[in-house]
């Protein structure tokens, strides 16, 4: 039989798919419309300042955004994988009492404190990832004793060792200085923070990861059909271990940024960030069940939820609405994104 | 034609006289069968006659316990699915191993994804699996467009034919389809049994797992039809009829009685 055999009867079975549609079949787009709505809704509301043109006021978002963005990326990751880590806030405080202690109590220099606190992250995410693998128990749940378990001992192991609920004085270790200079300092005149790039760069990564390397594919995989996936030879197991352990790595990272950034660190620091990162992910496009999602749309969803947290200040807002905006937008997010994927899977 | 089958040499795939226990469960007896390249064998049976026991043999996820599997005149045991792809021997199970919100290029390539660049930059070669998965998909009689189109937004039969596509450019010289066609409508069906003579037409040697005999009668070139573990039939393409078929495999004259059971009851209503 040659190479040339006839496209047979493709009328009947596809029809082209417009730009248009096609568009509508990003799982980003929900969330990029979304960001512009809400910026667009705070130019009105927050009218009192300059929220369009102000560069200090794009700096004040983008920093909480960052805040948010950048572990929402693996835990985005990690979602498409199928798999949840509630734990992602807690070890924000984790990692960054841990870098406390050994750069205040253990008299370490900065940087290879930061490197035993990675360390800690990666091998918390391995526990995390092993555990789920092997028992194949919820992640749901393991992770939400991980979450537990590090919230006490964040606490009193801080009260143990320091007889206070926070560390302080982290700036008095050695190297603290050139290390806040690359992850927590200000970049310009108007205090745009260097994690707005970290935010910003590890979105690219994580893009790129789940798009352009055999691993996306994989990720992919491991949400869709995990046994599908493991038919056909994919390390469906090695790939959710390797994502827990990219979620921890990445909290732990956040740590740092935080403890540099504050020079202290307090006990309870990082637990509810967990909910934000999966409602980065959800309003970005991702699916609960796993399988569909988009890192680019988690950025946007973390640029709208920063948005709004300033958003409600400048327009002098009670601040306690904050929740119930999240708890709005979460809710919108979802219905359009599920309306979008519906129509794209009919349109055809 | 006989004597150029004799003269074929050793079988691309051959079982002989296997049998598999599952407890005190007898689930496959004395079974034997063959296919060569270029061919289709049908394997017939209803439900609980031992057809997945069989498939599951001859791909690696079980061992036989007795009798000997021969793979170009070769004595193989598998002791994985991965062994039996080793040799060339790829199985298309029903639930097709395939991820429905995933693209067509991406489930064409699932777990054997190319790439270029090497090291930490090692990417997928994306554009070069768009193309091959157009390309194959050609060789199947089907036109993809738009290899971005997700895998859940096509139709049961082409699907299969993904499936089929797959594992043939990953190097399957036997095709084992489970029950490709028992899921879909008429006309799919028909496609698919079109996709299974393509296949063979390319070489590869088919076989068809089947409950339905008039599937398997248009494409097979044997005819293997098992019952409670064991052959009940075994015959080459033009020995035998469908109704023939039919009634054997419902077990003849268990069949006669239910039918007459059946025709008195709408007599009596």
């Amino acid at each position: 039989m040659s190479t040339a055999a006839p496209p047979v009867a493709s009328d009947e079975r596809l029809v082209a798919i417009g730009f248009g549609k096609r568009l509508l079949t990003r799982p980003d787009i929900g969330a990029f419309l979304g960001a512009i709505a809400v910026f667009l809704g705070f130019s009105y509301f927050a009218r009192e300042v300059n929220w369009i043109g102000d560069p200090a006021i794009w700096a004040s978002w983008t920093d909480q955004a960052a805040q948010y963005g950048i572990v929402a990326v693996p835990v985005a990751l990690l979602m498409i994988g199928g798999e949840f880590d509630l734990s992602a806030g807690v070890m924000i405080g984790s990692s960054g009492l841990l870098l406390g202690y050994l750069a205040t109590h253990a008299d370490m220099n900065i940087l290879p404190a930061m490197a035993i606190v990675l360390l800690f992250g990666l091998a918390v995410g391995f526990l995390n990832g092993i555990t789920v693998v092997r028992t194949r128990l919820p992640s749901f749940i393991v992770t939400l004793a991980t979450f537990f378990v590090l919230q006490g001992v964040n606490a009193a192991l801080t009260l143990r060792l320091t007889g206070q609920t926070a560390i302080q004085d982290i700036d008095a270790a050695g190297g603290f200085d050139s290390a806040r200079r690359w992850l927590a300092s200000e970049i310009t005149q108007y205090d745009v923070k260097v994690k707005v790039l970290w935010w910003i760069g590890l979105t690219i990564v994580g893009a790129w990861l789940l798009s352009k390397t055999r691993f996306g594919n994989w990720i992919y995989s491991a949400g869709g059909d995990p046994v599908a996936a493991r038919n056909v030879g994919v390390p469906v197991a090695r790939t959710k271990v390797m994502l827990f352990m990219m979620t921890s790595g990445t909290a732990a990272l956040m740590g740092i940024i935080e403890a540099l950034e504050l020079r202290s660190m307090q006990s309870k620091e990082g637990i509810g960030l967990e909910f934000i990162f999966i409602i980065c992910a959800v309003v970005g496009g991702c699916l609960l069940t796993g399988g569909y999602g988009s890192v680019i749309g988690t950025f946007f969803g973390a640029a709208m939820l920063g948005m709004v947290q300033l958003g409600i200040v400048f327009a002098q807002w009670d601040s306690n609405w904050t929740f119930t905006f999240q708890g709005v937008i979460l809710f919108l997010a979802v219905l359009l994104n599920t309306l979008i994927r519906n129509r794209a899977q009919k349109a055809r | 034609m006989a004597s150029e089958i004799a003269n074929r040499g050793p079988h691309l795939l051959q079982v002989e006289n296997i049998s598999k226990y599952f407890g005190n469960v007898v689930a496959l007896n004395d079974v034997s069968a063959r296919v060569d390249a270029g061919e289709v064998t049908c394997i017939l049976g209803d439900n609980g006659a031992g057809k997945s026991s069989f498939i599951k043999i001859v791909s690696g996820v079980h061992q036989q316990d007795e009798g000997r599997m021969l793979v170009d005149g070769e004595d193989v045991r598998f002791h994985s699915p991965r062994d039996a792809r080793a040799r060339g021997i790829a199985t298309v199970y029903q639930d097709l191993a395939m991820c429905p919100l995933m693209s067509i290029w991406r489930n064409f390539f699932l777990g054997e994804e190319p790439t270029k660049w090497r090291g930490p930059f090692s990417r997928l070669d994306v554009a070069r699996a768009k193309r091959t998965a157009r390309e194959q998909m050609a060789q199947m009689g089907i036109d993809v467009r738009d290899p971005e189109q997700p895998v859940g937004t096509l139709s049961g039969g082409e699907r299969q034919a993904v499936a089929i596509a797959r594992a043939i450019y990953f190097g399957a010289r036997v095709l084992i389809l489970d029950e490709p066609t028992s899921a879909l409508g008429v006309k799919q069906a028909a496609i698919v049994l079109k996709y299974i003579l393509q296949a063979r037409d390319r070489g590869i040697g088919v076989i068809f797992i089947t409950h339905n005999p008039h599937h398997a009668l248009p494409v097979g070139d044997h005819f293997i039809l098992l019952n409670r573990g064991r052959v009940i039939g075994d015959y080459e393409k033009g020995a035998v009829t469908r109704d023939e078929l039919v009634l054997q495999m419902a077990g003849g004259a268990e069949l006669d009685a239910l039918t007459d059971e059946l025709e008195g009851l709408s007599a009596e209503g």
